[in-house]
């Protein structure tokens, strides 16, 4: 059943390092974390992965495969010939702390520049009613994991560093988006989005949708909806000029509704 | 018991801030350059008969006008060609009247949400493909001139509406004989109709739509018929590239199919 | 070496649902709080639980309330639980649930808009608030966030978004720090290192609340992740407090049984909620065969009569798929022993045919892709392979239920590392509810110490410095043993010798082969540097692993009955007079775990009151019965 598989996996600390050779065994119906687990029992013991549900739900074991983001837990072993030499690194966009182990700081600082769920002041707990169809659309972008491939991946922040400052990633502007589309979220968060996070940096090349290993339509319901948002509020004469004349209530215009 | 100072930590975690080096452009062992290859053909082949398709002047025969000039609002436009019968532009306007319109439909495309996509990585490899490095120093995305007027796609939408009801006039207009009479069909008209389902199809399926339909609305639930009208174009988007590309095609061969018939090449008799 | 030092108010250990809901109370009651946890912030194994919280909202079914949910609680717990655990447990989860919708949750609704919630094992009526089969990273995320929003309040008061409360993420805690040696000496700090770093750590804190979940990794088959080292446990006993409870292990029914590197992986139970059968490999349906006497009144004995259940509760009685946890995973067990197994060693659990395709991904989202992305499995077309799988201890730190205070003062714990709340056995739903619960009350416990407390006590240096040499020890024997072969050795003892089913002799085994893995684990090492060495993380959990194992061996040897999550070949009846017994673990000052016998305090007038004479004499002595009897008869 098992055979002997080719490993490449980077090594080295705080951005030094390089792609050490490894050749482990595979058994059957494993996946590349197994195999990375099998060489931290075996031949290297200080060799760094994050890890913890090994079920592709908490998102921690985000890595590079083949060059590509994957969960190492998510990967089987199968979609590899038996003589392929796979390629082990730590994502890109993110300092390296240790091999395979990647400082993802960045993503919780952007986390904490995002406005927290804003509901209307008079709603009491237990008191909230929505409908289904009301809330399944940030349902979907509540299912993020928080893997940060999609952060990893986009190209805005990978392959320019500088952008990190003006630029929040698809997680979190998808953050802001369910926010946005939440019914019982008050705050206006339009302008915020384009000037403060960067929804402007987005060109819609969706590496973001292609990465994210729940499926997530990141792109095209989360980053597009958005951009729509922000043209309603910044872009759009017509609404502009609709919303002077017929007065909608409330100081959020496009929330109505 | 009163707050005790923290004193900030001496040493962060995480100290040296530096990347994976790593020379190598992209690790990916896959051909990730064969999508945007393609993507750069096809786009590319569109250009080259969109820019002949403009300047041929036979666009019209009986009962057929070549998609690419209509509507034609020109004196120049033969008797027939002209939409309603009307030339409103008159006899100034000297290039070929196709110029007149195509504004509308290359700006939906130019600044639909897919094709976006398709020419920021094929064109401008911005990037090429999913974790390969783009070879530009800079970035700024859709923050400033001219990206920055993308968002005005919602316009170009109206606009590719209008121009989805002509070519569905002139879809109807074929189903007569090239004596006026109705109940014609001939292959032409099933190309231009296949042409006009998908043209609607690929418009409707659009982002903007989408966000127009109900997209904006936080209450779907109480708006159950723009729900009902999101809820389709929802589906439709899910296909929006393919779409993009059937229509593409479909409005090249319907109009190439009708220029070869205006030219006299294709004349069998159920053409 | 120098040592980083902190000084907080609170110091919270595990960034699970509980830690993170301890944390948010203590910071909302003005604590200056640390949030320590192994793992990245949001990672914690409640990401993991999928089906939901138990709390009687009744949104589904309004005849619900919180004393049929205290009912269904202790009966699921085989009477064993902490009573007033129980009763606030059921009284409070509401609250908790509607609380979190107020920080942003967006629970499943109702038609009305209401928070919608579904039927689970052992529960009498529909009762989990939850969201699809993702309800734990809903929570989690929630709970995230709400520090986020307390961060962000800060930022604006206090210019220092951490001024009150921070996370300390990727940093492990070995050691609790004391005033003194004694058992009842306050509680001072905690000791740890930065996993990143390696770099060791000091936090100068009154209060400490254990949120640590469980011991899922001192066993082969686990549905845990590598946190679950059993670190709370571990570092109560060392600083003097009790465990209880810790013979009763929750074995899941259905784990994956396939492939072998996703073994133990759950498979929801609301899979069987939302109408799953399970069938042995002659297709036979088989829960009907096992339905215990103690529930025979309340579970189907037809096909027909269980299917009519989904559509009409009322007037039908449950699928046998809905037996609590450990009725079906014993019944799992002796399936498969019986030669009647799946391909793979485990049983079929199907909903193929059962509900349309599509209503299966809606349902059961996660399943679905949890089985086509690691076992190439479409539920919507194939059978799935389960058996049963370590999922959930019920023992823990014993602690007042008001407070979560445990018997060493300025010591809390609350969720998973706690004990009494479960009893035997924990209804799956419980535990959701129960991190919401009694994380705020362990969160308010530690606040209200804190008002009470004179002085900080402080660190001694003896202590100190002790945990500093146990912390770098395993780098310094770099040719020592390889830990990674002493934990699987560890593994492999515990699953097959005091796993789902145990006998007297095997248990004896395993305390021998525990006896020796210590020896061997003061001898590993870990080569390589400080930096992110997964090694010399591991050689320091072996000794929680070990002391926790111990303790699990040692209380389920001496428990000679069958309850819950203890089964004994040897003893295979519930006896009432081992109701009335807790086995209370401790460590001697030599450093061995002592076990003594602990009476379980009779439950108040007004809750016995709440179970009929029937049902009580399944489980209570004669004396018991006759208390109550006196008691009804004077109302």
């Amino acid at each position: 059943m098992g055979y002997k598989a080719k490993f490449r996996v980077w090594r080295g600390e705080g951005g030094e390092g390089k792609l050490e050779d490894f050749v482990v065994e595979v058994n059957e119906g494993e996946v590349v974390l197994d195999v990375i687990h099998r060489l931290q029992a075996t031949q290297a013991p200080d060799l760094a992965v994050r890890w913890n549900c090994k079920a592709g739900k908490c998102g921690s074991c985000s890595m590079e495969i083949n060059g590509k983001p994957r969960l190492g837990c998510m990967t089987r072993m199968s979609t590899f010939e038996e003589n392929d030499t796979i390629t082990v690194t730590p994502m890109r966009t993110f300092p390296v702390i240790k091999d395979l182990v990647t400082d993802v700081s960045f993503n919780y600082q952007k986390a904490r520049e995002i406005p927290s769920f804003t509901p209307p002041q008079d709603v009491k707990p237990g008191e909230y009613r929505m409908q289904q169809i009301d809330v399944e659309r940030s349902q979907e972008f509540r299912k993020c994991i928080e893997c940060f491939m999609c952060n990893n991946v986009c190209h805005v922040i990978r392959d320019h560093e500088e952008n990190k400052q003006a630029f929040a990633g698809p997680r979190f502007l998808m953050r802001i988006a369910e926010l946005d589309m939440h019914p019982y979220d008050v705050a206006d968060r339009k302008n915020e989005a384009q000037e403060e996070h960067g929804l402007g940096y987005c060109n819609i090349t969706k590496c973001c949708t292609e990465v994210c290993p729940e499926h997530i339509k990141i792109t095209d319901n989360a980053l597009i909806p958005m951009k729509e948002r922000v043209v309603d509020r910044k872009y759009d004469p017509l609404v502009w000029l609709g919303n002077k004349i017929f007065k909608r209530s409330g100081s959020s215009p496009a929330k109505s509704g | 018991m009163t707050q005790t100072t923290a004193g900030r930590p001496i040493n962060e975690p995480g100290q040296r801030k530096q990347r994976a080096q790593i020379s190598a452009r992209t690790l990916r062992t896959d051909r990730w350059w064969l999508a945007p290859a393609i993507t750069f053909a096809a786009l590319a082949s569109f250009l080259v008969y969109g820019f002949w398709a403009i300047f041929d002047t036979s666009y019209f025969v009986e009962p057929y006008i070549a998609p690419f000039s209509s509507p034609c609002l020109t004196t120049a436009c033969p008797e027939g060609a002209r939409f309603l019968g009307l030339a409103p532009i008159g006899d100034w306007f000297a290039l070929p009247p196709g110029f007149l319109i195509l504004g509308l439909p290359a700006g939906f495309r130019l600044t639909c949400y897919y094709y976006r996509k398709g020419y920021y990585r094929a064109f401008w490899l911005s990037p090429p493909a999913c974790s390969v490095a783009e070879p530009h120093k800079k970035y700024t995305g859709e923050t400033r001139l001219p990206l920055i007027l993308q968002n005005i796609h919602r316009y170009f939408f109206y606009g590719a509406i209008l121009i989805a009801l002509v070519l569905t006039w002139d879809a109807v207009l074929a189903l007569r004989d090239e004596n006026g009479s109705w109940g014609h069909v001939g292959l032409g008209t099933i190309i231009l109709w296949v042409n006009v389902v998908l043209i609607w199809s690929y418009t409707l399926s659009c982002h903007s739509c989408r966000h127009i339909t109900a997209g904006r609305l936080n209450h779907f639930s109480k708006h159950p018929v723009r729900y009902k009208m999101w809820t389709f174009v929802s589906k439709l988007n899910r296909r929006h590239m393919l779409l993009a590309w059937l229509s593409m095609y479909s409005v090249m061969i319907a109009d190439l199919y009708v220029r070869l018939v205006a030219k006299g090449i294709v004349n069998f008799p159920f053409a | 070496m120098d040592i980083e030092r902190h000084e907080y108010d609170v110091v919270v250990i595990g960034a699970g649902g509980a830690g993170l809901r301890a944390a948010i109370e203590a910071r909302q009651q003005g604590k200056r709080t640390a949030i320590v946890c192994k793992s990245l912030f949001g990672k914690a194994h409640t990401v993991m639980a999928e089906g939901g919280a138990a709390a009687a909202m009744g949104n589904v079914n309004p005849a619900d309330n919180w004393m049929v949910h205290f009912r269904d609680t202790m009966r699921g717990g085989k009477f064993l639980n902490n009573w007033r655990m129980a009763e606030l447990h059921a009284k409070e989860a509401a609250d908790r649930v509607w609380e979190l919708e107020a920080w942003g949750a967006l629970f499943d609704r109702t038609k009305d808009g209401k928070i919608s919630q579904r039927n689970f094992g052992g529960h009498e009526y529909p009762r989990l608030a939850h969201v699809g089969d993702r309800t734990g990273l809903e929570l989690i995320r929630t709970l995230q966030q709400r520090v986020v929003a307390l961060q962000q309040e800060d930022q604006e008061l206090h210019g220092d978004a951490e001024a009150y409360i921070k996370v300390f993420a990727e940093c492990t805690i070995t050691r609790l720090l004391k005033q003194g040696p004694e058992p009842e000496a306050p509680i001072s700090g905690a000791f740890g290192y930065w996993r990143e770093t390696g770099r060791l750590v000091c936090f100068d804190a009154p209060a400490v609340v254990l949120a640590t979940g469980g011991i899922g990794k001192s066993y082969t088959v686990t549905s845990n992740s590598w946190e679950y080292t059993g670190d709370g446990h571990a570092l109560a006993l060392l600083a003097g407090a009790k465990l209880i409870n810790m013979e009763f292990i929750q074995f899941h029914p259905t784990g994956m049984v396939w492939p072998p590197s996703v073994r133990g992986i759950l498979v929801t139970e609301s899979v069987r909620g939302d109408r799953g059968v399970l069938r042995n490999s002659e297709g036979k349906r088989f829960m009907f065969d096992y339905i215990p006497e103690v529930f025979k009144d309340k579970y189907a004995t037809s096909e027909e009569e269980a299917d009519r259940w989904y559509d009409d509760q009322a007037g039908n009685r449950r699928p046998p798929e809905l037996l609590p946890r450990d009725e079906v995973a014993r019944a799992i067990n002796s399936e498969v022993k019986a030669g009647r197994g799946s391909p793979h060693g485990g049983v079929f659990l199907s909903v193929v045919g059962r509900l349309s395709p599509a209503e299966i991904v809606r349902r059961l989202p996660s399943m679905h892709h949890q089985f086509k992305e690691l076992a190439d499995v479409d539920i919507t077309k194939e059978a799935m392979e389960v058996g049963p799988t370590c999922h959930y201890i019920m023992g823990g730190v014993e602690v007042d239920a008001d407070t979560g205070a445990s018997s060493v003062p300025g010591l809390f714990a609350a969720g998973e590392v706690s004990g009494g709340m479960h009893g035997s056995n924990r209804l799956g739903g419980n535990s959701l509810s129960d991190l919401l619960v009694f994380g705020r009350r362990a969160g308010a416990g530690a606040a209200a110490y804190l008002d009470g407390l004179a002085a900080r006590p402080v660190i001694s240096a003896e202590t100190l410095q002790d945990a500093e040499q146990e912390a770098v020890a395993p780098l310094s024997r770099a040719g020592g043993e390889n830990p990674y072969e002493v934990h699987h050795e560890l593994q492999r003892t515990m699953n097959e010798l005091v796993g789902i089913i145990r006998k007297a002799e095997e248990m004896r085994e395993a305390l021998e082969a525990v006896g020796k893995l210590k020896e061997r684990a003061a001898g590993t090492g870990a080569p390589g540097g400080r930096i992110y060495n997964p090694g010399w993380h591991l050689a320091l959990d072996l000794r929680n692993m070990l002391l926790v194992s111990e303790c699990v061996a040692r209380a389920a040897l001496l428990r000679e009955e069958s309850r819950g999550g203890h089964t004994r070949d040897d003893y295979p009846a519930m006896s009432a007079e081992w109701r009335r017994k807790l086995l209370r673990c401790a460590l001697t000052p030599g450093g061995e775990v002592a076990i003594e016998e602990a009476v379980q305090p009779s439950m108040r007038d007004d809750l016995i009151a709440l179970f009929d004479r029937a049902e009580l004499s399944k489980y209570v002595t004669a004396d018991e019965l006759a208390d109550y009897d006196a008691l009804v008869k004077e109302s």
